[in-house]
């Protein structure tokens, strides 16, 4: 059975080899310093009490006045996983975060999916292009301000109600 | 004395009979040998992460069914197993076990398919793969009868399925579990240690399993490179830690290693289905309206939970609100991650080399694209 660690647990073990990374932790969750999350990924990654040696998911929420970006790492040998998230882009400003693709090559596609579907920049990725939609496509259709196509047409009905409406 | 030549440029798909579905690549040739590869994807693109962050937890199995629509059953199973981690269900016996009764069921067809598809790459027109196929309509027959639906099941809900099984499909299931085992038996014969298949399988595309990991690939390519690793054994959900079954693992990690473990793993997905049958039990198959009501509101928080899907790890990352519908809900799709390391299996290989690797890896690019 896959072993889960902690919050507090991981925190504690990331601040032995980085100190001054860790933001919080809670439940299964750390929250790592952004700036930190190369050198906490290549720690997790090579150092032998971790050994997370497959990066199961990355993705990204939106929660309007942040955005957050979510690592689920496994250990192939321990038999481990841990949740590793990183708060970025406070006030919608620019959201920007490491790339992890030197670490885990895996991450490549995954990060090319949260720039083009969520608009977070990962600084360093060696192919950093939008993956799903094509290139000139406005905006990232995952933030929560995104307007979808059908919102767009019932505002324009709504506008054409009006003009008809003055009658001129 | 070589032939001097240039590089070309070559378009190939989306509209391609052997990218299996609208996959494009933009390959560059000298002469047959494959210089680059730039996989292009989007066609097939449906916003599902977007859209079912306006339907309810129960309304959504139906978006899964469409993501890897080859093994619908395993993304619902997938999606399931997180919602219910995400509102705290327990679910019901009865339906736990059908669950995984049908899961594997997909599994089977999902690797027939594969196995069915790459043999048609590999020029055996026709016959091996309307053998997988005709095996893979038995397994769609069984579901009809478990739900009515062949493809897009919708068959699992939270805690449970919503339909128990017909007397009927149990006696069907029985003769379809043998005649699964007879045709694999004559693939096998055919086709497992024939020369032909052979020469053009066995040696290309190997790939380390170091690299695999590190590129995040899992499921049969993983176990096709000699690492034991399964989330059925290494991380059991629902039932699986009461089902014994063997791990097939080969070392070669070519494509010939991948076409072997698909096959094997449908044997040791027939074993797992019988074990089940044995020990299904009568009961409920779902829990009552009063448990677990058709409208959910998980509490606020997040949840991942990922299973051994028929071509990797299958995860669903839910987080909620306290709403009726996810606050973001994200697909970890195995047929994109296994994609990864395509370029450098492909790069240096041959023109004919090229349709049987991306054969060998077995994508959806319904998951793909999502």
């Amino acid at each position: 059975m896959t072993t889960v660690w902690s919050g507090s647990a991981l925190a504690e073990a990331i601040e032995a080899f980085a100190p001054g990374s860790v933001e919080s932790s809670a439940g299964s969750d750390v929250w790592v310093k952004p700036e930190s999350i190369s050198v906490v990924c290549e720690g997790l990654k090579t150092r032998p009490e971790f050994r997370f040696d497959l990066l199961s998911s990355l993705t990204a929420v939106d929660y309007i006045d942040h955005f957050e970006v979510v690592y689920h790492l496994t250990s192939l040998p321990m038999n481990a996983s841990a949740v590793v998230k990183s708060r970025v882009g406070f006030g919608r400003i620019d959201p920007s975060i490491a790339s992890v693709v030197p670490v885990w090559r895996g991450a490549d596609y995954q990060e090319r999916e949260v720039w083009d579907l969520m608009g977070i920049r990962f600084a360093g990725h060696p192919n950093h292009k939008r993956i799903m939609l094509w290139e000139g496509f406005p905006g990232h259709p995952l933030r929560k301000d995104y307007v979808t196509y059908d919102q767009s047409i019932a505002s324009g009905a709504s506008e054409a109600t009006t003009l008809s409406d003055g009658g001129d | 004395m070589a032939i001097r030549t240039q590089p070309v440029t070559v378009n190939l798909g989306p509209q391609h009979p052997s990218t299996h579905g609208v996959f494009r690549m933009r390959v560059m040739f000298d002469g047959e040998e494959i210089v680059d590869v730039e996989p292009i994807f989007g066609y097939l693109h449906r916003g599902s992460e977007k859209l079912a962050e306006e339907r309810t937890y129960t309304q959504i199995v139906t978006l899964t069914d469409r993501m890897d629509y080859v093994s619908s059953m395993l993304n619902n199973q997938a999606y399931i197993l997180a919602v219910e981690k995400l509102a705290g269900i327990e679910p019901v016996p009865r339906g736990v076990w059908l669950r995984m009764i049908a899961s594997e069921l997909q599994r089977v067809a999902s690797h027939l398919v594969a196995t069915g598809f790459l043999l048609q790459d590999l020029g055996a027109l026709g016959t091996p793969l309307i053998y997988a196929m005709r095996e893979r309509e038995n397994i769609l027959d069984m579901f009809e009868m478990l739900c009515g639906a062949r493809i897009t099941n919708s068959y699992l809900r939270p805690g449970g399925v919503f339909m128990d099984a017909p007397d009927e499909f149990w006696p069907a299931l029985d003769r379809g579990l043998d005649d699964i085992i007879q045709t694999i038996d004559e693939l096998e014969e055919y086709l497992s240690g024939n020369e032909l298949v052979f020469s053009r399988t066995k040696g290309t595309a190997v790939i380390t399993p170091e690299q695999l990991i590190n590129a995040s690939i899992t499921g049969p390519m993983l176990r096709a490179s000699g690492v034991d690793w399964d989330l059925r054994h290494r991380a059991p959900y629902d039932y699986y830690d009461r089902i014994t079954f063997e791990r097939k693992l080969h070392t070669a990690s070519d494509n010939y290693a991948r076409y072997w473990v698909r096959v094997q793993e449908v044997r040791e997905s027939v074993k797992i289905i019988r074990q089940c049958v044995e020990q299904i039990e009568p009961g409920p198959v779902r829990p009552s309206f009063d448990d677990v009501p058709r409208l959910i509101r998980p509490p606020a928080g997040d949840a991942y939970v990922a299973i051994e899907g028929s071509k990797g790890e299958l995860g669903f990352y839910l987080v909620s609100d306290g709403g009726i519908a996810p606050y973001r809900m994200h697909v970890r799709a195995s047929s994109l991650i296994n994609l990864t390391l395509l370029r450098d299996m492909l790069i240096g290989g041959q023109f004919g080399d090229l349709f049987v690797t991306f054969g060998s890896v077995d994508l959806n690019m319904g998951e793909v694209d999502r």
